[in-house]
Formats: C-alpha cells, structure tokens, sequence
C-alpha cells in the first residue's frame, strides 16, 4: 500500500524542501549563538562601564592601585579596586592550597586505585557534590563553617578568608577531580601497558607516566578550578566577611570582586557613576576568566596535538 | 636436602620487591584518606543542615506563604517563582542549545569555524554567574525594556545555562556511530532527514540528560536572577500554580535562602535551613534522575 497524503505529491515535496531549508536556517543560525552570546555579553557589559573612563572624577590608576573604596562617601569618591582584586586572589589562593592536592589524589584515586561499584558510587557523589548550588555553600560557611572556625581559632568573627578559601575549596574540587580524572583517562593504553609490562606498581605507574603523561589536562583542570572559584558570587558573598581591606592573616575579613558586585549593585542607582565602576569590575572579571579559561584550552588542545 | 634452598625459590618476594609493595599500600591509604577528606565534611555537613532544619520541616512550609516578616510560613511564592524561571529559561535555551550542537557536531566542517564556536561555548560557561547578571540587567532589563521581571531573568538564566545543554547534546550526538548515518545516507535521506530518523533518536536520552542538568543549574542560581527579577517578597495565593504574569518580578528559592540567612533579622535558624533542605532537595532530585537517565540508557544501549 502506497502512503497516502492530503497533499498532491509536488505540492508535499515542495513542502518537505521548504521546512527543510527552514529548519536547517534555524540550526545554523544557532550554532553561531554561543559566539553571538559572548560579543553580546562583552558588549553590553562595556557599553554600561564604558562612559565612566571619560569622567573627571575617575582615574584608572586610582582604579587599578588604590584600596580606597569609598563609593558612597560624602567628602570624596573614591573607586579603589586593589582591595577586591587582593580579596579575590587571596581567597582563591588559600583555596587552591587545599583543592589542588586534595583533588589530584582524590582523582588518582578514582581512576587507578578503585574499580567497579566503589569508583561508580564516588564518581556520583562527586556529580552531586558539584550539584549543590552555590547559595546553599554560602548559607553553610554562614551558619556551620563560621561556628567550627569560632571554635577552632582564635578568630573574633567567623566569616572570614579562612571560611571563604574553604567553602570554595569544597565548591572547586569537584571541576578538578573530574577533568583530573578524565586527564588520566585520556593517556593511552598503551603507555599503561608498557610500564606494566616491564613490572611497574600502580603508585610507580601512576607518578612516573599518567601524571607525566596527563600533565596539560591536569594543569587544565586546576586553571578551570580556579576560573570557578574566582567567579563564584554567592557563596564568597556570604562565608568571607565582606570587608574591603588587604588581608594580614587568614582569619581576617575580605571582599571579592564578584562579592562586591552582588552586594552594591543593589543600590546604585541606573547610570550613576558608582553603577558604571561596578560594571568596570565585571569587565575585569570577564577578562580574568577570559584569559584563564583561552589558556585551560589552548593546553588541552596542545596536550592533544603533542600526542 | 628435599626442602628447596629459600633462596632457590623463584616467586620469594625480593627486598626492594616488599620495599615497593609497602609504599603501594601506603599510597593507597593516603589517597583513600584524601577521598575520604573530600566526602566527609559533606555528609556531616548535610546531617547538620537536616537536623537543623528538623523543627521547621512540614508540609504547610511547601504550601503557604511567608507570613509575619518572612519570619514564619511557607515557601509557596519561592517554589512557584523557581518553577516559572527554570520553565521558561528551559523553553528557550533548549531549542537553541540542541541545535547549536547539532551545528557544531553536523554541520561545521571547517575547523577553524567548529573551533571558535567551541572556544565561545567554553568562555561562556566560564563567565561569572555575577557577569551573567550584569549583561542581565545591561541587555534585558535596560537594553530590551523588559524591566524587572519573570521575563528579564530567565533570559538572563538560559544564557547562562545555554552550555550545559551545548555540550551534553554534542556528546551524545558524537557517541552515535558514524555507520548508522552513513546508512541513511545511502538510502537516499537528506541531511535532516538523517537527523530526525536516525541521529536524534538515538541521542535523545544524551540531550535529555543535559536539559536535566540545566534544570539543576538554573534551579539553583541566585547572582543572575538578583539583579534581573527576584524579589524579596511577594504575596500570592498560597496553592496558585499561576501566581505570577511574565513582565512581573517574583520570588525563588534560592533568593529566598539568601534573604532569610542575611537579611531579615531574629529568623529561627530552623526556617532558612530547611529553606536550604528544600532546594538542595529539589536540586538533588533533578540530578539522581538525570543519572538514572543515564545508567539505564548505558544498559539498554544497543551497539
């Protein structure tokens, strides 16, 4: 039996063609919208800062070289980033200290020292280790880290760069055991098998050729950690304490530069001068991640290539 | 005489071969230790954060609304808010999401093109959640006119979330052999024919998983939505599946945690914790179906 439609036959093929051609417009007319997204975004957010370089009262050094943030004083204005861009590398910083070591181990262990249901059960928890949003964190180093610090140090206040470094620490490692492990993944078999062929251990296996060997995709998952951890807003809004200075120690207060945003944008007002500096530290936030996630690919590609 | 000589024997462990195999075991131990490291703080963390939550976790908390300064009553207005963000950022991201990956993974034959939109979708997912607010608010509350709104910010969370889908549709297309096209092909199809018969079909668990996903990720984003079209407070009628029209602001769940843990005063520390328990659940949730998704497409695979 011949399919039957309501349509005449050249009437239906011209149809066909013509959804065709439709929807193939629409497929790569989207396949450009993550290129289109990232101009946007770059646009839009320099159109709001950018009127701002141009007025009397702004000098980009007092921007860039000054701790003196001072954006709703009465006397005199002052926009000093210095303090959130050391806040933002400090709490980082003392993040990565912990993350990095925890989760190479945590990885090596994952991918050569466990088999079969174990490695399955942990590789979920870590997937829903990383599910946990980020306010969530954030009410954690609040609430429950803020009182294990109170207790554990001498710390006046518990919401400080030590809460904060850990929070995210717990939020990065996730990024970096999982790229970490797929790093290893991605050494070839052959490799494995030559060492093991001439009696290596796991542990002489996994030091001497997997890490040699998976070095730019590790070095790739410690850059993506760290692009996550310098974007993270929410949870370094709430665990570190939100005081602009530069810190002494690590149990004194700081304020990031994602924090600072979310906790003045609120109140300045569309179009001011203090709105416009605060997209400013957006720019520089989007050129730091920029630049650290350009340079986590170019090493996974030339991880690649070298092989 | 008939016993071998110790030193005879070929499969006696050497002095460097035991020498090797202590620090094997040791290795082990520590990075089990370090494994441990990572997992504990979370189960005590969770423990804590429910018996915390405990006193306050009742049914009327899903279904009535903060009452008395958000200090008593429910979540009502939050959970609604959350589902009308995530619904509607789901109904424009996915479209776009599932086609930019059947672009990039079909489509793109030159190199160079495949590998800026690839760079593109990685820095995208890399922006901060803050910068994703920030164009927000520059692009779709400003720039659009959209004002405040239910409409502004899921904008604003499907940008964000647009990734998530990009890259989990683009694996599963790449994990469908290439033979199974290559016969369609030769049949006669055309390239979307190919696609919708053969290729989709077969990647739809794939691209199912990653709109779970981005449910999850959208589920819980507080910095783009604070800026583009939450609300501290809204009244509605507690049980009102349509309490919010699009070019109005609304609550969430996760703005929702945030205001109750820092900015209203003398809250029981019962309320934003299990404030915290329903989204963690919500978000939980999502995430164990996307990996059974997963599991039971990985046992029913057919190649």
């Amino acid at each position: 039996m011949k399919p039957r439609s309501l349509l005449p036959s050249r009437w239906r093929s011209r149809w066909i063609r013509c959804s065709e051609t439709l929807i193939e417009a629409w497929i790569r007319i989207s396949g450009f919208s993550s290129v289109f997204l990232v101009l946007a975004i770059l646009f839009f957010i320099f159109r709001e800062a950018f009127p701002v370089l141009s007025r009397p009262g702004f000098s980009l050094t007092e921007f860039l070289g000054s701790v003196e943030w001072y954006p709703t004083s009465a006397q005199r204005v002052r926009y000093g980033a210095l303090g959130l861009l050391v806040g933002t590398a400090s709490v980082t910083g003392v993040s990565l200290l912990i993350s990095v070591p925890a989760g190479l181990g945590a990885a090596i262990f994952l991918s050569e020292f466990c088999t079969g249901r174990t490695r399955e059960t942990l590789k979920v928890v870590i997937e829903l280790l990383a599910a946990i949003p980020s306010v969530v964190w954030g009410f954690i180093g609040l609430t429950v880290m803020s009182q294990v610090l109170r207790w554990a140090t001498p710390a006046a206040v518990g919401v400080n760069l030590l809460n904060g470094a850990l929070i995210l620490s717990l939020m990065s490692l996730p990024v970096i055991v999982s790229l970490t492990e797929d790093a290893l993944r991605s050494v070839p078999d052959a490799h494995r098998e030559a060492a093991e062929a001439l009696g290596a251990t796991r542990w002489q296996l996994t030091w001497r050729v997997l890490l040699p060997g998976a070095r730019h995709g590790i070095l790739a998952a410690v850059l993506l950690g760290t692009g996550r951890a310098v974007g993270e807003t929410m949870a370094v809004l709430m665990a570190t304490g939100n005081a602009v200075n530069l810190p002494t120690s690590l149990l004194d207060p700081v304020r990031t530069l994602t924090a600072n945003i979310a906790a003045e944008l609120g109140e300045a007002p569309a179009g001011s001068e203090h709105y416009r500096v605060l997209f400013l530290t957006g720019v520089l936030l989007f050129g730091i991640t920029l630049v650290i996630n350009l340079l986590a690919e170019w090493l996974v590609r030339g991880g690649r290539k070298g092989r | 005489m008939n016993k071998p000589a110790e030193s005879t024997n070929p499969f006696r462990e050497t002095e460097a071969g035991a020498r090797q195999r202590r620090l094997e075991s040791r290795v082990r131990l520590a990075l089990a230790g370090l494994t441990l490291l990572l997992i504990l703080p979370l189960v005590a963390i969770l423990v804590h954060l429910g018996v915390e939550a405990w006193p306050a976790l009742r049914w009327s908390l899903l279904v009535e609304s903060p009452r008395n300064g958000m200090r008593d009553g429910g979540l009502w207005p939050a959970f609604v808010g959350t589902l009308y963000l995530v619904g509607l950022s789901l109904v424009v991201a996915t479209p776009v999401g599932v086609a930019a990956a059947v672009y990039l993974h079909e489509y793109a034959r030159d190199s160079w093109v495949n590998r800026i939109i690839q760079m593109a979708v990685i820095n995208l997912a890399g922006v901060p959640s803050i910068v994703h607010a920030l164009f927000g608010l520059g692009a779709f509350v400003y720039g659009a006119r959209l004002g405040y709104s239910v409409l502004a910010a899921s904008l604003t969370l499907a940008v964000m979330t647009l990734p998530v889908i990009i890259t989990s549709t683009r694996e599963s297309l790449a994990a469908v052999p290439a033979s199974f096209r290559e016969a369609c092909w030769n049949v006669g199809a055309t390239r979307w024919q190919t696609l919708r018969a053969v290729v989709l079909p077969n990647a739809l668990p794939g691209i199912l998983t990653g709109v779970i996903l981005q449910v999850s990720r959208a589920a819980g984003e507080t910095a783009p939505i604070l800026f583009t079209g939450a609300v501290f407070f809204k009244s509605v009628t507690p049980g009102d599946l349509f309490a919010y029209r699009l070019d109005e602001q609304c609550m969430a769940l996760a703005m929702h945690l945030y205001t109750l843990s820092t900015q209203v005063p003398g809250v029981r520390p019962a309320l934003p914790a299990a404030t915290a328990v329903v989204l963690l659940g919500v978000v939980l949730l999502v995430n164990a179906a996307a990996i059974l998704v997963r599991s039971r497409t990985r046992s029913h695979r057919r190649w």
